[in-house]
């Protein structure tokens, strides 16, 4: 590896001073977890109390300006025409052949002003792929240099930040989002995460964060609150069968293969770029279907490991771990749609070993 | 961190334990345990397996990765702790006592691989972080 410089969030020094160890991820140094404390801790206290994420690395793009309903309409799969002010969208980015730039969520602040929510693995390319494909280029500005983002999720995430940033946010229902005050500042509290745990997503601007992320932790620390890295963001979201681009979603799969079908409305005014090619796939069925998988055999199935059945290699794992809430090893995969049938059992190359797996439901585990 | 006196140890971060019938006790290294982070999971060879010094006997995990074992000497598996199926955290609670991996029947008292505490700890320091 070369010399490349990491980015580094608002919140680096706080994830020092809470004994965070930091890898690369996506260009940024960011905490796999925090020492004293670990994946499966924090996972859990993130499921039984609150769990507060650094989340800064994501993109945040603008759009907004006359005509914004329909710029975003364009560009994405969901249909933003039907959010009211103030609520959100999961949706896909798309190429026009169908494959998939990017998951990513949709917040209408205004009557023509959307916020969108890219992995930070894909700004720059989300970016650029707005920028080509939009009605209007100049209405898409990316704005992630003027936010950082905290998540706080779990049982007690509305108490804490009842505490710290009380407002209209706390008690309303999945997917909204609301202004409220934090020292004098305006931050965006959503009620949106990627936990299955209810809690917010705050976006605030770059200078109050580590002040925001202290005040959460003080406040929190009664009801057992804990800073959670990405080792657990990945646990937690793997039990809830959420995609991770690069693993569910990827340039070479549709959100029909990936069980988004849900976010994808075919049948929107005007379309959207990628329309023609999902209707299209759509006719001729999938190539291939995510499924999730429980080991039968002892092993645990990871990203990359060939699927098998019958003496024959059919399909690949995308994502895999040991399940600290169910306490065994849970997988995504994609296999052909004549396997999909839950129950299926099929066998996953663990180094060499053909092991026993059982096809299953996802999410793994039932939303908070 | 623990490198207890009276084990020797491998390059690659686990233990040996010689003991007076002249099986050797494997583990890993409080070094180890703690670079490797929570362990979920371990695989062990079964009971009779021919080990090759320095070739893979098994694996040992975390949510996020997976570490190989190497044999620190050549010999046959007489004994795998079972408690590691059910309790695989007991290898960062106590790498060396209730965290021990294999047992295993030597097939010569030819211990090359194996190097003593104080180089161990030199070797640590040298490479291991």
């Amino acid at each position: 590896m070369g010399d490349t410089i990491l980015r580094r969030t608002p919140l680096f020094s706080e994830h020092l001073a809470s004994g965070g160890q930091m890898v690369e991820f996506a260009g940024w140094e960011m905490p796999v977890q925090y020492a004293g404390r670990g994946v499966v801790a924090e996972h859990e206290a993130t499921r039984n109390a609150a769990g507060l994420f650094d989340v800064s690395h994501m993109g945040e793009i603008v759009i907004d300006g006359a005509g914004a309903v329909e710029e975003v309409n364009h560009l994405v799969t969901n249909d933003v025409s039907t959010l009211g002010i103030g609520e959100a969208c999961y949706a896909l980015l798309c190429h026009p052949d169908g494959g998939t730039v990017d998951d990513l969520f949709v917040y209408r602040l205004d009557v023509e002003r959307f916020l969108i929510c890219v992995n930070a693995s894909n700004k720059d390319k989300d970016f650029a792929h707005m920028r080509a494909y939009a009605l209007k280029p100049s209405r898409v500005v990316d704005r992630s240099g003027d936010f950082a983002q905290i998540a706080l999720q779990g049982p007690k995430a509305s108490e804490i930040l009842e505490l710290v940033s009380p407002g209209e946010a706390i008690g309303l229902p999945r997917n909204r989002i609301r202004v409220h005050d934090f020292h004098g500042a305006n931050i965006l509290v959503a009620t949106t995460g990627y936990t299955g745990e209810a809690g917010f997503e705050l976006y605030t601007p770059p200078e109050i964060a580590a002040d925001l992320w202290r005040a959460l932790l003080e406040a929190g620390k009664p009801f057992g609150i804990s800073p959670v890295g990405l080792g657990a963001r990945d646990t937690l979201r793997l039990e809830m069968g959420y995609a991770l681009y690069g693993h569910e979603l990827d340039d070479n799969t549709t959100g029909l293969e990936a069980k988004v079908g849900w976010a994808i409305k075919l049948n929107k005014p005007h379309g959207f770029v990628g329309r023609a090619a999902l209707v299209a796939a759509k006719a001729a069925g999938p190539r291939k279907r995510l499924v999730g998988l429980r080991m039968l055999d002892r092993g645990i199935a990871r990203d990359g490991y060939a699927v098998w059945h019958d003496g024959v290699e059919v399909g690949v794992v995308t994502s895999g771990t040991h399940s600290p809430s169910l306490k065994c090893a849970i997988a995504l995969a994609y296999v052909p749609p004549a396997l999909a049938e839950l129950g299926t059992v099929v066998e996953v190359s663990l180094r060499g070993q053909l092991r026993k797996a059982e096809v299953v439901t996802f999410p793994f585990v039932a939303a908070g | 961190m623990s490198i207890p006196a009276h084990l020797l140890y491998t390059k690659d971060h686990e233990w040996a334990l010689v003991a007076d019938d002249g099986t050797v006790t494997v583990g890993i290294t409080d070094f180890a345990q703690e670079a490797l982070g929570g362990v979920v999971y371990v695989e062990l060879p079964s009971e009779g397996t021919d080990l090759n010094a320095g070739e893979t006997f098994g694996q040992v995990e975390s949510t996020k990765s997976v570490s190989e074992l190497f044999a620190p000497i050549s010999g046959a598996v007489a004994e795998t702790n079972d408690r590691l199926t059910t309790e695989p955290e007991l290898v960062n609670s106590d790498p060396y006592g209730a965290g021990w991996m294999v047992k295993i029947r030597p097939e010569s008292s030819d211990f090359a691989n194996l190097i003593d505490a104080q180089a161990y700890e030199a070797h640590v320091a040298a490479n291991g972080h």
